[in-house]
């Protein structure tokens, strides 16, 4: 699947994470809150809740309601982003709410709402990975019950190359088949999707391929949020 | 506002999607009948009108000068947009986009933009300064489910039949005069939208109103097929559940026949 002759830009493996940063309990006022980085892409996530939904006509007499607000820093990229989410940062609001919700026991808090603020604080690329890394983290040192950690990353393409979590400039890549983006998340303990968004150009017939550089990267992921989170617990 | 689909229609679906049923006779991964016409409103610099099943969608293309981005300064622009009009269903309501509404036509800029069939590197007019933009709207005028793969459908039929319009001797554009240069497309390159939905267990393709408000979640593919080689252009999944390995592997393996079916039925027509 992948040849160790291929070196990549910043000189990693194909296989290979930039250095993960994970730290648990970053803003004191909130339930829980987390810090992540894929190198120089840093997310940083709040959990406040579960709490009264209000207005009350949104509450759900059966469970919770995770709502997630996922947005960049309006420095964080190098043209300054209007304030304010774009559409852009909703649909990733969104999808980030479809890759945690499957873990979180929603049903023991009817009528109430969980929510998930995530922001970023540097950009280059896989923020949105990052952030569902650090609200996965955020949720647990809430003590939101959850059945397991969510784990994320991007896996991708430079021409024919499959290659794991991408920077801005190797997304940016245009030559041959040009650059593949495709955001996944996992259940850390099983093989079981909840994030699956994709833009470029990747044969379906090495989709399996591309689940399996996910699962390796996903196992490192895992192990540093874990660690982060027992640090936490020990203070 | 439109009823919610009761548990008890949900847990019938449930059970024939197991046995392989639906209630229109179709198998899990049948497209309805797919009808087409193009051109069919002349002001826009090109048009189509996609039935699929009672799904209808009108979807247009104008043309207009504007500046490049700043990271593209060799390319024409695309903005896709949708407005889901309370005319086609019980369900839509005038005012700001909801989720929606912002999602379907983000979903049909990406397997548009990533397929490469729009020649963005032909739009310019003059570098760094002038450029073509395109705008492909759509417009639902009957939502029985399946919309947005109806809309990608209505966006390449517009596409094929688009021409770019004539500009006067002030660089301002002459929508009246009648042009016959074409629109420049990638031939090579004809992308459509697959949206599998989950339900229980089982995997659909296409649902009606109904079923599609049943299933629990919706994973829209962008496809193309460069030579004989079938690509994913595009991918998000919709809604809080899980995807195994096994129902990955499921959709893979239906992509590239589903494609050529489809494109079967679209030749006549592009």
């Amino acid at each position: 699947m992948t040849k160790s002759s291929f070196k990549r830009i910043d000189g990693r493996k194909s296989n290979e994470l930039r250095p993960i940063t994970a730290k648990v309990g970053i803003i004191p006022n909130a339930d829980g809150s987390a810090l992540f980085a894929f190198g120089n892409t840093i997310a940083i996530a709040a959990v406040y809740g579960p709490r009264q939904l209000h207005p009350q006509h949104k509450q759900n007499p059966t469970k919770a309601f995770l709502r997630c607000n996922y947005d960049l820093m309006s420095f964080s990229v190098s043209e300054r982003k209007k304030p304010g989410p774009n559409r852009r940062a909703q649909e990733i609001s969104k999808v980030t709410e479809w890759a945690l919700a499957p873990v979180l026991d929603l049903d023991s808090f009817p009528g109430t709402v969980i929510d998930v603020q995530i922001y970023i604080l540097q950009a280059d690329a896989g923020t949105r990975t990052a952030g569902i890394n650090a609200a996965s983290m955020a949720l647990a040192h809430a003590g939101i019950p959850m059945k397991d950690l969510v784990c994320s990353v991007a896996a991708g393409k430079q021409d024919k190359e499959l290659i794991v979590d991408l920077t801005k400039e190797e997304e940016d890549f245009k030559e041959g088949e040009g650059a593949t983006d495709f955001a996944i998340a996992k259940v850390a303990n099983s093989d079981e999707y909840t994030l699956l968004q994709l833009d470029g150009k990747i044969q379906p017939n090495i989709v399996s391929d591309v689940l399996e550089l996910v699962n390796g990267a996903c196992k490192e992921i895992y192990e540093a949020q874990k660690k982060a989170l027992k640090e936490v617990v020990k203070k | 506002m439109a009823m919610e689909i009761t548990n008890l229609s949900k847990d019938n679906l449930k059970k024939m999607f197991k046995e392989g049923k639906r209630f229109d006779g179709r198998s899990l991964l049948d497209f309805r009948e797919i009808e087409i016409s193009s051109n069919v409103s002349n002001k826009a610099e090109g048009s189509a009108r996609v039935k699929l099943g009672k799904t209808e969608v009108v979807v247009g293309i104008k043309l207009g000068v504007g500046e490049p981005y700043p990271d593209s300064p060799d390319k024409g622009n695309l903005t896709v947009s949708a407005d889901l009009l309370p005319l086609a269903s019980p369900r839509f309501e005038l005012g700001p986009p909801d989720f929606p509404a912002i999602e379907l036509p983000r979903l049909v800029d990406r397997l548009i933009r990533h397929s490469d069939i729009i020649d963005l590197g032909k739009l310019v007019i003059k570098e760094g300064e002038k450029v073509w933009t395109v705008y492909i709207d759509v417009y639902p005028i009957n939502d029985d489910g399946g919309l947005i793969d109806a809309s990608a459908i209505g966006a390449l039929v517009a596409l094929r039949g688009a021409i770019i319009p004539e500009l006067d001797e002030n660089g301002k554009v002459d929508y009246d005069k009648k042009s016959k240069k074409k629109f420049p497309l990638n031939e090579d390159s004809i992308p459509i939208s697959l949206s599998f939905f989950k339900l229980g267990d089982s995997i659909i393709l296409d649902p009606t109103r109904e079923e599609e408000e049943a299933c629990d979640a919706r994973i829209t593919y962008g496809i193309s097929k460069v030579g004989k080689e079938y690509m994913i252009n595009s991918c998000q999944k919709n809604g809080e559940i899980i995807l195994t390995t096994e129902e990955i592997n499921h959709m893979m393996k239906a992509i590239p026949e589903k494609y050529d079916s489809i494109m079967g039925k679209l030749k006549k027509y592009i």
